[in-house]
């Protein structure tokens, strides 16, 4: 099988390679330039470009660089700033993966007769009838829930290699195979905020920001922020609402300005609504487990077509996250939190 | 990795295999006459001379004298000390075309008071614009005699002239990377103050240049140390370089109208073949501009990065814009700056041809890139 491997240079994706190498396929490694990284180490920059390449050296296999930047601006982060504009807080992962990882690269993958992409990623692909997408094993680096956009389609054109091992085991694997990448540490999360400028700088550098009042659910002013676009429900820090009762924001309106609080009992919800909707197979309702972030816990819940209904009571999931549905170990699909 | 049997190489604008020649002119520099040219004993003396010939060869096929020659570590760095070096003894904005290589832009950038010319379409310097760019405080003023990329030839002498009634103060200096394999650089750059090439453009190694730097001309050097090059160059010389550059320069110029009618015909063969062969193929400058070994084209709907991994699979070797250091493809400012839409840009090829290309080169070409195309819209 002609095998086109995504190698962002840390050392799941040259395990990856290493192993679909090992197994007998024509694999090419490829590297995404989505970001100029104005540095000399992260994410998108020469240092990871070279550090995938020097793996496809030790690999005997042919790396390419291929630029996506404007597709990554278009789709991942002016989205990302703009939805924060709104109040929302979208995942900027996900949308990578929908967009870019498996769209724009499997797309010229396939234009250039590759028979699959593979990735890092820790999740696993089972075909019996159809293509199920399962968590990783390794349960601490499951990655399942920023794949839950993939389909029949796209799964069947997916390989993660490194889905049935541990992170351990990769590292070993890594090290036994002398990959110069054994020993680089995780990558961080969102790979477009730095992390000398952090969220607040990329924000600002795309959307204005703008003051706002922090009230409570009788109306009256608490407090004051800063930007009404970086608050987060959920979020106790950074308030301006002095001592006294903890207050958590429960809302942002960014229109209005005002960011409202309430107290941790309020921050708790019984059901969250989920706009766009994605199944890895078909439409599944009733009992499910939720996820509501990538490394959150699962919990039972029931699906009735468009809200979630937990059982028991929730922490408030943010306009914008993505809530992912399970059974076990399966990914059934998800959605996004409406505002 | 194994490359495909049949290979036809187009990327000569990006290097040029070393000649015969100098391959066995800078031989003996590696082994017995291993010298030094700056000591004073008979080992550093047959350096010494093999530098001192070597520095006329060069300086006869650039139209300088031999006092006017200063050898560098390549292109990049002679642009540099062109640029840096003039603004550092006479301060003021610096002026450029603004389809130079990055070695020209990014150290007039490097200054920070920096005017970047404007082109037309075929990616011919405009004067008019470029005249309302001078006046008597610029310091350096940089148009190249030949585009990298699309092949385009500049109207030197017109700048220069330009150059020497507006701004009376400024050095004009030329990168002549591209220009000197095609071109009568010694005529051509005759007008500019400085002129840079690169060897290994013209079958010479990499890591060697050279700036012409006319008498009475003063650059700063860049490099300080032992003062060699007239102190305007500190290192000790790169004599095997040297002496196969000045090999490389003379077979070159010996050979070069011949070369030029030569390989124009095969371009010429290679830009009609294809323009006959793939709908929506749209050849970017004039041919009538630009140098007899650049074929620079696009093609509707297709992105060059694909395309280029099946041509190179078909043993095809192109180029889209210029590669940077990572290896990946970046928007050309060149394409940009001669008002191509984005679109076409992202589906530009370079075919660049040299001395050694061949019909079977034209006809692989002719071949593997018309499916491709097709292939990459396809899918």
């Amino acid at each position: 099988m002609k095998v086109l491997a995504a190698m962002s240079g840390g050392v799941d994706s040259s395990v990856a390679a290493a192993l679909l190498v090992e197994e007998g396929h024509d694999v090419t490694g490829v590297t995404l330039r989505l970001w100029d990284n104005p540095t000399d180490a992260g994410c998108c920059s020469v240092t990871e470009i070279d550090d995938a390449r020097r793996v496809t050296n030790v690999l005997g296999i042919d790396h390419l660089v291929w630029t996506f930047v404007d597709e990554f601006d278009g789709r991942v982060v002016e989205p990302y700033a703009a939805a924060h504009a709104q109040g929302l807080t979208p995942n900027p992962c996900i949308e990578c993966n929908r967009h870019l990882k498996f769209g724009r690269l499997l797309r010229r993958a396939t234009q250039l007769g590759f028979d699959a992409v593979a990735t890092g990623h820790h999740a696993r692909v089972v075909t019996d009838g159809h293509h199920r997408l399962l968590r990783g094993a390794d349960a601490r680096k499951d990655q399942s829930y920023v794949l839950y956009v993939l389909g029949q389609e796209e799964l069947a054109r997916c390989r993660f290699p490194v889905g049935t091992m541990t992170k351990t085991a990769v590292r070993a694997k890594a090290a036994a195979l002398g990959l110069p990448t054994a020993e680089k540490p995780d990558s961080q999360d969102v790979c477009f905020v730095t992390t000398s400028g952090g969220r607040r700088a990329l924000l600002a550098s795309r959307i204005p920001l703008h003051p706002g009042r922090v009230v409570d659910r009788t109306g009256a002013e608490v407090g004051r922020v800063e930007a009404v676009e970086l608050v987060t429900p959920g979020q106790r820090r950074g308030l301006g609402t002095g001592g006294g009762d903890r207050r958590y924001a429960l809302a942002v309106d960014t229109a209005a300005r005002t960011v409202l609080v309430g107290s941790a009992a309020d921050l708790e919800v019984d059901s969250v609504a989920l706009d766009q909707l994605c199944w890895v197979h078909e439409p599944v309702e009733g009992e499910v487990e939720a996820q509501t972030s990538a490394h959150a816990v699962p919990v039972e819940a029931t699906f009735d077509g468009a809200r979630v209904r937990f059982r028991g009571r929730h922490r408030r999931v943010a306009p914008g996250q993505s809530v992912v549905l399970y059974r076990g170990e399966e990914v059934l699909g998800g959605g996004i939190v409406g505002a | 990795m194994a490359s495909p049997l049949a290979h036809a190489y187009l990327d000569w604008a990006a290097t040029t295999p070393v000649l015969p020649e100098a391959v066995e002119a800078m031989l003996p520099f590696l082994g017995e006459r291993f010298g030094n040219p700056s000591g004073s004993h008979a080992v550093s003396r047959e350096a010494r001379k093999a530098l001192d010939e070597a520095r006329d060869t060069v300086a006869a096929c650039l139209g300088a004298r031999p006092s006017e020659i200063v050898f560098t570590g390549g292109g990049t760095e002679a642009d540099n000390l062109a640029i840096i070096g003039a603004h550092a003894v006479r301060p003021g904005p610096t002026v450029c075309s603004a389809v130079e290589h990055h070695a020209v832009l990014h150290a007039c950038d490097a200054l920070g008071d920096s005017r970047l010319g404007p082109v037309d379409a075929d990616g011919v310097v405009d004067l008019d614009r470029l005249a309302a760019l001078l006046d008597p405080s610029v310091s350096v003023v940089s148009v190249m005699l030949a585009n990298n990329e699309v092949g385009t030839i500049e109207p030197l002498a017109e700048v220069a002239a330009l150059v020497r009634q507006r701004a009376p103060h400024a050095v004009v200096h030329t990168d002549a990377v591209q220009a000197f394999p095609w071109l009568d650089v010694a005529a051509l750059a005759a007008p500019a103050d400085l002129v840079a090439v690169s060897a290994h453009k013209f079958g010479g190694p990499k890591g060697v240049g050279a700036l012409v730097v006319r008498q009475g001309v003063t650059v700063r050097p860049i490099i300080h140390g032992g003062g060699q090059e007239g102190d305007r160059r500190s290192g000790t010389h790169n004599v095997a370089g040297i002496v196969a550059m000045a090999a490389a320069m003379r077979a070159t110029v010996d050979r070069r109208q011949a070369t030029v009618d030569r390989v124009r015909a095969l371009r010429d063969r290679l830009a009609d073949g294809l323009l006959a062969a793939v709908p929506g193929c749209v050849e970017t400058v004039d041919r009538a501009t630009k140098i007899a070994g650049n074929c620079h084209v696009s093609f509707e709907g297709v992105e060059s990065e694909a395309l280029l991994v099946l041509l190179d699979a078909a043993g095809v070797y192109g180029s889209a814009g210029s590669a940077c250091a990572s290896g990946a493809v970046d928007p050309s400012h060149v394409l940009a700056a001669m008002g191509l839409s984005r679109d076409r840009a992202l589906g530009a090829l370079r075919l660049s041809l040299g001395p050694a290309t061949t019909d079977a080169d034209v006809d692989l070409a002719l071949a593997a890139i018309p499916p491709a195309v097709e292939r990459v819209r396809a899918g």
